[in-house]
């Protein structure tokens, strides 16, 4: 016990002189210089393994440790090779911050790939405005930000719902269900729903929010009993997704009169779910793991390959990976000397590639990402079955249900 | 007027799980004196046991319900040896410990299957809508509300009518004097924390077909176990039929007319304020101390 204590006490000493060795350097000018060192690009990666959200966020960390790899491999950027520094953030806002700031101060990344939720992209968010580095989310979320120092490669409510909320009405018919989960995604993705919806003259009957992780849903089935509506526009979120459509399917409820309309179920909620209740639903997303494209056919083989045959890629793993190769290509275009996050910003702003759902874009004014919507039907096997794809890639607006407000390279305009 | 009749149902359904869950940890609670926060990670075992049966030796569920009671059984009886025959009497123990025995439980089966969402198989005969006048249902939810109302009986009769009952009772009343008669009240806790845990894991079971199954999904059911008993009186079993079924039409009938956030404030509210002016909850057992 005693010795116990005195190594403990050791290795904290240990611990405080690194610590004081490593301060002076975050005040040194030059220190952004040291980030290229010896043919070297530290970036921080930020998904939690551990905790609540470990499920899904394990999924993003292997497709990011797997884009890594596979430029690594290549001969990493002009000759230099990515470094990922690996954190567990444990599914927690306050370790995100911690973990943040370690990633940006102590190991000097140039950039960190991080963050399922957007509380945890919200806690992290000071770190980084603050340090001017760069925070890269592959997640779709509720838009309403426009930080400089975030680049955003999931979708924003304009580009799931633009081609998705016509098509179901004109397909289904003209009355909505909203219902979500209460918290600030749901009821933003159902302020711009409720926007589409009045401009093509259709009607919500409700609109009401479940408590996160709510699993009772026999009251709200009752109430689509009495309503009828056309379509259930569903913003439910975690174990409770799980939860409404087993229990619609025990009802006995029909998803081809009466079907779900959900941004966020993916391969992943469905195969929580299982097939049979998921089946005859409908998702709007950029990506499904069934595309039909050379790049997916290759990001999935080499997914299988790499994590094991069983496992699945879905609509926030795709923008995980692709958004490794878009550092990449800012990173290549600039001189060793200048590997800097004020820099690679400027150097991604405008950068194209084609990613495994097709052509993408890094958008200069608010550094969201053009994509390509896609609506898919989910059938009995886990998988979807696509429907539909936008004609045209579409342009990322963060602020679209707020006309008043833009995001632009300057910041957040009122007009 | 279906909907009525539904409405109606609905409250049913959901008084059943409520009671289903609560009636564990009421005997538990009732007898030993024992408040068991591990509870709801009985309710999850029984669940991934559902799971495992399933996936594993594709059981259906009908015919894992016997196994997953003994299974739940034998590890409530194992952490009454353990751990909580050793803390009797001494309250605020037994509640860090069954809370620290819910927290491995949790990470056990993390470390043994993962973290994913699981669900298990509706029963085929059970997997339809019946109709019930004018309203339809699901059959599985009235099979949940039979077995419900079965299981309350058993634990009525066993409590009532057997020997071990008589035992039962005269511990509760006063243990000291019921030692001295020669009942063995250590035997007694150690059945009676396992048949607890049983129903726990048997409620864990039949809902996994209706709702997630995860590691973390005991919090929620014990919250719901321990509104269910502060109302129903802790010492009576017929205070937990009739609380969980108030709280079930009360939760059912609010969440029909606001929605699910609201009822689940005024719900709490009520009880709060209910245990304000009837602090022993709504039925209590007459015991002279």
């Amino acid at each position: 016990m005693n010795k116990d204590r005195r190594s403990f006490l050791k290795a904290t000493a240990a611990l405080g002189t690194v610590s004081l060795v490593g301060f002076p350097h975050i005040w040194s000018k030059n220190a952004s210089l040291a980030r290229a060192a010896d043919g070297q690009i530290k970036v921080g990666v930020l998904f939690s393994l551990t905790g609540t959200t470990a499920i899904i966020e394990e999924s993003l960390n292997k497709a990011t440790i797997m884009a890594i790899e596979e430029i690594n491999a290549a001969g990493g950027i002009n000759g230099m090779e990515i470094v990922p520094v690996v954190e567990d953030p444990a599914s927690d806002p306050a370790t995100f911050a911690e973990k943040a700031r370690k990633l940006v101060l102590s190991d000097k990344c140039v950039s960190v790939f991080g963050s399922y939720t957007s509380a945890s992209r919200k806690a992290v968010l000071p770190v980084f405005e603050k340090q001017n580095n760069l925070y890269w989310y592959p997640t779709l979320y509720e838009g309403r930000e426009c930080s400089k120092n975030v680049i955003y490669t999931g979708a924003v409510p304009n580009q799931q719902q633009d081609d998705f909320i016509p098509w179901l009405v004109q397909k289904f018919g003209k009355r909505w269900y909203l219902i979500g989960s209460n918290y600030i995604y749901p009821k933003e993705e159902n302020n711009y729903c409720k926007k589409l919806l009045a401009e093509l003259g259709a009607e919500v009957v409700a609109e009401e929010y479940v408590p996160l992780g709510h699993s009772e849903f026999s009251s709200v089935i009752n109430k689509l009993k009495a309503e009828k509506p056309n379509v259930i526009f569903s913003t439910v979120v975690g174990d409770s997704v799980v939860a409404l459509h087993r229990q619609y399917r025990a009802a006995g409820l029909d998803p081809d009169t009466m079907p779900m309309a959900s941004l966020t179920t993916s391969e992943n909620e469905v195969a929580a779910m299982g097939g049979d209740a998921a089946a005859g639903h409908f998702t709007s997303a950029p990506y499904f793991m069934v595309w039909d494209s050379p790049e997916n056919h290759k990001f999935v083989d080499a997914y299988k390959k790499r994590w094991g045959a069983d496992k699945v890629t879905h609509f926030v793993s795709e923008p995980s990976y692709f958004q490794i190769y878009l550092f990449k290509q800012a990173v290549e275009k600039l001189a060793g000397s200048d590997i800097t996050p004020n820099a690679i910003r400027e150097a991604v702003k405008g950068q194209e590639l084609v990613a495994p759902q097709g052509k993408v874009r890094v958008e200069p004014e608010n550094l969201h990402t053009w994509l390509w919507p896609k609506i898919g039907q989910c059938q009995a096997d886990g998988q979807f079955k696509i429907l539909k794809q936008s004609d045209n890639w579409l342009e990322p607006d963060p602020y679209k249900a707020y006309p008043n407000q833009k995001c632009t390279a300057e910041g957040l305009k009122e007009i | 007027m279906d909907i009525v009749v539904s409405q109606l149902m609905t409250g049913l359904s959901i008084a059943s799980i409520l009671m289903l869950v609560a009636l564990g940890l009421a005997i538990i609670y009732g007898v030993t004196g024992v408040i068991n926060l591990a509870h709801g990670e009985f309710v999850m075992l029984g669940a991934y046991a559902a799971w495992a049966l399933q996936t594993e030796f594709g059981m259906g569920l009908l015919a894992s319900l016997v196994p997953i009671f003994l299974i739940t059984a034998l590890i409530g009886w194992l952490v009454e040896v353990l751990v909580i025959r050793h803390l009797y009497d001494r309250p605020l123990d037994t509640i860090l410990a069954t809370w620290g025995i819910g927290v491995m439980a949790q990470q056990i089966v993390r470390l043994a299957v993962g973290g994913e969402l699981r669900y298990v198989q509706m029963p085929e005969s059970l997997s339809r809508s019946v109709t019930i006048l004018g309203a339809t249902d699901s059959a599985y939810r009235l099979f949940i509300l039979f077995i419900a109302l079965a299981l309350f009986a058993v634990t009525w009769a066993i409590y009532r009518y057997t020997n071990f009952g008589l035992k039962l009772r005269a511990i509760t009343q006063n243990r000291s004097v019921a030692s001295s008669f020669g009942i063995n009240a250590s035997r007694i806790y150690r059945l009676t924390f396992a048949y607890g845990a049983g129903i726990a894991g048997l409620a864990g079971a039949l809902v996994s077909p209706l709702k997630s199954v995860s590691p973390e999904m005991g919090t929620t059911y014990v919250v719901d176990a321990f509104m269910v008993v502060v109302l129903g009186g802790t010492q009576s079993l017929m205070g937990t039929l009739a609380s969980s079924g108030i709280l079930g039409e009360l939760s059912g009938y609010l969440a029909f007319y606001s929605n699910d956030t609201i009822a689940k404030a005024l719900v709490l509210l009520a009880i709060v304020v209910l245990i304000r002016f009837r602090p022993q909850g709504l039925f209590t057992a007459r015991v002279r101390t």
